[in-house]
């Protein structure tokens, strides 16, 4: 890799302005990042860490039917402190990757990078979660801005991630057999009143939500209920292990199986 | 009371005390008093041609010792291919130069253009990307038929053409051949892909080169199966050293599979930069650089066709196949498709009619050569696809159909060239059928239908050609080498004993193994014997390891120069007890006189070996110590039988292994655990290949599976415990261990099991899929579903 500054404040203030000066980059648990790095892929002038701030640590309720998860709160500590309020989200924590990188990647950096075959997007957007960032709050709906991509403005750090909790929810991961990324992940989460449902790893848009699906599933929650909808393979990826066709077919049936262990 | 030392006991690793204590010694522990590191800058075009390259400032960033590219190695060999085939018509193949470093031309992506020497990695690297390349970038011929189809571009400028040669064993009039389909009452025809792949061992390659000024003497210390060989190939084809300058030493491997035999540009780099910087230096390959340059695997697209008479015998085959060699010809990639592919065809089975034909073809990939099997693999894909197929068809049971035309005499002339010294097919597949349960299949299948999977069980045969080989026969088939091996057997004076070995050890046990069959035949403790292995300077000449020879080939050298010693230790001890040789019986590591109480201990004669005091000196020397060359009288064959259960979950085509079975005849087996062990990872990497592995290039001849992010190597979860059965057992007849070879087999013996499973689950649900191409992913499986 090449040469860059590192610094690891302790406060959402400091890390801030360290993140103002030219090229400088935050860093989360730097499981995406450092292997780039070591591929001279990117070069930060400098690299602010993000993991010392206790503010953006661990997982904590908020009210009766929300969780507040601190933007550098790590993978395992996830499953490990949701498991009682929010046990699907838990047990998507505890699936990503391997236990080296849930003991060092962020769900703050994960949502920050938003691969397109990443798990916390589908949740965030499923959950109709809120991220709060150190400018403002941004509601999931609005968060996702395609393949690698978001809102999120330079030097803007996401603090928590506020999730309501559904009254039952499921993730379907189907693994990318190499990279154990989602070949393509549904997250579904229901609500009094609604459904929503989150594809991850399909589109080349990044993650979406099947509004279709929403809306026979609100009105029937049950696996049969998805049995007309058609999912289509138009715009989704293509690559080395599934095509659009195969992607489409995955995003049904994970829905239907997500439906059936989560009620 | 049973044996608790010796051959024949499952005795714990001793080499791995120290492997998983973080104390072996990796050729990147390796560091010299004043060493340089080097970088390759490495072509990211599959083909193109070298307009210019301007190292000026790259020569003058901080911390370069010398920049080096092409023009430097004018004056110098290629690396040399270690087998000559001859075509159809006895015409020698095409031969391409090697060059060290890119000449005028770049090859595949990763062929090296240019290296910077400099004190630190780093700096060689900031160096390298200061490097200016012009490079014009040409078609990448990168698919093997357009590689022939007439007027295509050539990856090899000088060659008439991108086929390297035509190749046929077997039967080549092929009127007789064809004679023998039209009479068929059943032909079954398959198309089938064995697909490229990536060795990929947990160490990458690494070269440390340094060189002696004061003595002219050169070291390499390389992550090598086979230092000798290294050192011969670089002496004589590439560096035009004299070898006693030379020594290669080759320490703790981190696991070879085949990639770490052949010689590789770096290593002749290292060792001719040590020299010109007058400073040691050292490469370590980064993954990527694995990828891009270690020998790829496989990679074989074959048309096979199985005549069957009216009685459902084998009556004739036929195989078409490309085999696809890469950009180069790596150090053994000509024998793979060859000879150690075509006389496999004839398997388990009788069939008195066989042609094999290959085209052997240049394309602008990484160089292609031997992998965990090396030609066998790919045969035994064929022919066991094409039975399954054939049965399938037929409405047979697959293992009826098997059994029918099984050999059942030995020995037996293949009409592929090969001589099989003994064997029992029928005994392996008793074993298998009764390991694997073949009787409660159709309940297993039952209970995986009531929760909504298909089941699938798959059966197939191997056999393979190991303890590779007779220098006579290769020699006149091609082979640039003999492929004898040499052990030394020196006994100190108190009685402990060191054995010098060209086999080289990385991950097969030899340092547990080889110590039990010294200390069996003596009758001492194997704590008082140790291997010597992987370092030129110590070691015979021998030829190292591959092609699941070791201790066939090794082992038999070794055998021998402990039976020298032995002979040698009785005249001692016939002369300390004032007996007649013929008298003398060892047993226990005791030294006695037939018939009476009078002995001494092995202890005593090796000291007076060596402190002649009471000694017979004028009929015998002083010392204890015995070489032997072996050179096989044959190959070995290991057989055998395997059986894979699969589960199939029908909505998104995902495999999974159930149950996995084999039964294999290695002969006699010296360690069953160690056996067993190298069965497990031979069955792992089968696996790898049948559900996971892809070596994938674009059209552009980019590598798309390079990295793990897409090349899916198996984990521990994708495999099942296994159940393996060594009871069945024909010894080799022609080496004195009878062992005939297991490194190897579960790597032969698995693919076809598992693909047959997974067709076999595909038939349950009537979803008529002829074939899926490995590997067998979930998104083949759906679309082979969607018809």
């Amino acid at each position: 890799m090449y040469d860059f500054e590192f610094e690891r404040p302790e406060s959402v203030t400091d890390a801030v302005t360290s993140l103002q000066s030219e090229g400088a980059m935050p860093l989360g648990g730097g499981q995406t990042l450092i292997p780039t790095l070591k591929q001279r892929l990117n070069s930060p002038s400098k690299l602010v860490s993000l993991t010392a701030i206790s503010d953006l640590q661990g997982v904590r309720l908020d009210g009766l039917n929300t969780i507040r998860v601190g933007g550098a709160t790590t993978h395992e500590t996830v499953a490990k402190q949701a498991v009682q309020h929010y046990p699907a989200l838990a047990d998507l924590a505890g699936h990503i990757g391997d236990p080296a990188v849930r003991s060092r990647g962020t769900i703050g950096g994960s949502l920050a990078n938003n691969d397109p075959s990443a798990c916390y997007p589908a949740a965030v957007l499923a959950s109709d979660a809120t991220i709060v960032t150190s400018q403002r709050e941004i509601a999931a709906d609005e968060f996702f801005d395609g393949m690698f991509a978001t809102v999120l403005e330079e030097g803007e750090i996401i603090t928590t991630v506020k999730f309501p909790i559904p009254v039952a929810a499921n993730y379907q991961k189907f693994l990318q057999p190499a990279s154990r990324f989602a070949l393509t992940g549904v997250f579904v989460a229901k609500f009094n009143s609604s459904v929503r449902v989150a594809v991850t790893g399909a589109s080349e848009d990044g993650v979406y939500r099947w509004s279709e699906a929403e809306s026979l599933l609100s009105a029937d929650f049950s696996p049969v209920a998805l049995d007309g909808a058609h999912v289509s393979p138009d715009s989704m990826i293509s690559d080395l292990h599934g095509s659009p066709e195969y992607r489409a077919s995955l995003v049904k049936t994970l829905t239907k199986r997500a439906v059936v262990a989560a009620s | 009371m049973p044996k608790d030392s010796g051959i024949g006991v499952s005795q714990k690793r001793r080499e791995d005390v120290r492997f998983l204590t973080g104390a072996g010694n990796y050729t990147d522990d390796i560091n010299v008093r004043g060493q340089t590191h080097v970088h390759f800058l490495r072509s990211e075009v599959a083909h193109g041609r070298i307009d210019g390259i301007d190292t000026s400032a790259a020569a003058a960033m901080a911390g370069v010792v010398r920049v080096f590219t092409g023009a430097d190695f004018e004056g110098v060999g290629g690396l040399p291919c270690g087998w000559q085939v001859t075509d159809r018509d006895n015409n020698p193949m095409q031969e391409p130069p090697h060059p060290i470093l890119a000449q005028a031309k770049v090859r595949h992506v990763g062929d090296p253009i240019a290296a910077v020497v400099a004190e630190t990695y780093e700096q060689a690297r900031d160096a390298a990307e200061a490097i200016k390349v012009d490079i014009t970038e040409l078609p990448a011929i990168v698919n093997m038929q357009s590689a022939l189809a007439e007027g295509s571009d050539k990856v090899h400028d000088d060659l008439t053409s991108n086929l390297c040669f035509d190749w046929c064993l077997g039967e080549t009039d092929d009127a007789k051949v064809q004679a023998a389909f039209d009479e068929a009452a059943h032909v079954t025809t398959l198309e089938l892909v064995n697909q490229r792949l990536v060795a990929n061992p947990m160490e990458p390659r690494v070269a440390v080169g340094d060189y002696n000024r004061a003595s002219d003497e050169h070291t390499l210390y390389t992550t090598s199966q086979n230092p000798h060989v290294i050192r011969l190939l670089m002496c004589a084809f590439v560096l035009g050293l004299p070898e006693h300058k030379v020594r290669v030493v080759a320490p703790d491997v981190g696991g070879g599979f085949g990639t770490k035999i052949f010689h590789y540009a770096e290593e002749a780099f290292c060792t001719f930069a040590a020299k010109e910087c007058n400073r040691p230096v050292k490469w370590t390959a980064s993954r990527t650089e694995s990828f891009l340059s270690d020998a790829q695997g496989r990679d074989h697209v074959t048309k096979i066709e199985l005549a069957l008479d009216s009685s459902n015998n084998f009556t004739a085959i036929r195989t078409n196949t490309l085999a696809n060699l890469g950009a180069y010809l790596s150090t053994f990639s000509s024998s793979v498709p060859t000879w150690l592919h075509g006389t496999l065809m004839a398997g388990n089975y009788k069939t008195p009619v066989i042609q094999v034909n290959v085209k052997a073809v240049f394309t602008n990939t990484v160089p292609v050569d031997a992998y965990r099997g090396a030609g066998r693999p790919e045969a035994t894909f064929q022919l066991e696809r094409a039975i399954d197929t054939a049965a399938r068809e037929l409405g047979l049971d697959p293992i009826t159909l098997r059994r029918q035309n099984f050999i059942t005499e030995f020995p037996y002339a293949t009409p592929v060239a090969l001589e099989y010294d003994t064997g029992n097919y029928h005994g392996t597949m008793d074993r298998l059928e009764a390991v694997a349960d073949i009787g409660g299949f159709a309940a297993r299948r039952a209970a995986s239908e009531a929760s909504g999977k298909l089941r699938g069980l798959g059966i197939n045969c191997y056999i393979e050609a190991c303890g590779i080989a007779p220098s006579n026969i290769v020699g006149m088939l091609g082979a640039r080498a003999g492929l004898y091996d040499a052990a030394t057997v020196r006994v100190n004076a108190t009685g402990s004993i060191s054995v010098l070995v060209g086999a080289h050890s990385h991950g097969q046990g030899h340092e547990t193994v080889f110590p039990q069959v010294v200390a069996d035949m003596i009758g001492i403790d194997e704590s008082q014997v140790e291997i010597v292995h992987g370092d030129s300077a110590k070691i015979p000449f021998g030829m190292g390891t591959y092609g699941s020879r070791s201790l066939a080939v090794c082992g038999s050298a070794m055998v021998r120069a402990t039976e020298k010693i032995i002979n040698k230790a009785k005249k001692i001890a016939a002369h300390l007890l004032e007996a007649s040789e013929a008298d003398i019986e060892l047993k226990d590591g005791v030294f006695s006189v037939a018939g009476t109480d009078k002995s001494v201990a092995w202890g005593d004669v090796t000291l007076t070996a060596y402190v002649p005091h009471n000694f017979p000196l004028e009929d015998l020397e002083p010392g204890l110590e015995e070489t032997s060359f072996y050179d096989p009288a044959n190959f070995t064959f290991p057989a055998g039988a395997y059986a894979c259960e699969v589960e199939v979950d029908p909505e998104t085509g995902q495999v999974s292994i159930e149950r996995f079975c084999a039964a294999d005849d290695f002969g006699n087996i010296v360690n069953p655990m160690i056996v067993d062990g190298q069965v497990h990872g031979g069955i792992g990497q089968g696996i790898g290949q049948a559900l996971l592995e892809n070596c994938a290039y674009d059209q552009d001849g980019q590598l798309v599976s390079g990295s793990f992010m897409d090349y899916a190597m198996p984990r521990a979860d994708d495999v099942p415990f296994y159940a393996v059965d060594h009871s069945s057992q024909t010894p080799c007849t022609h080496n004195p261990l009878g062992v005939k070879g297991c490194g190897e087999a579960g790597a032969i013996g698995s693919p076809p099991a598992v693909v047959n499973a997974v067709i076999d689950g595909l038939h349950s649900a009537n979803h008529g899929v002829k074939h899926i191409d490995m590997p067998v992913t979930p998104a083949r499986v759906w679309e082979a579903m969607q018809g």
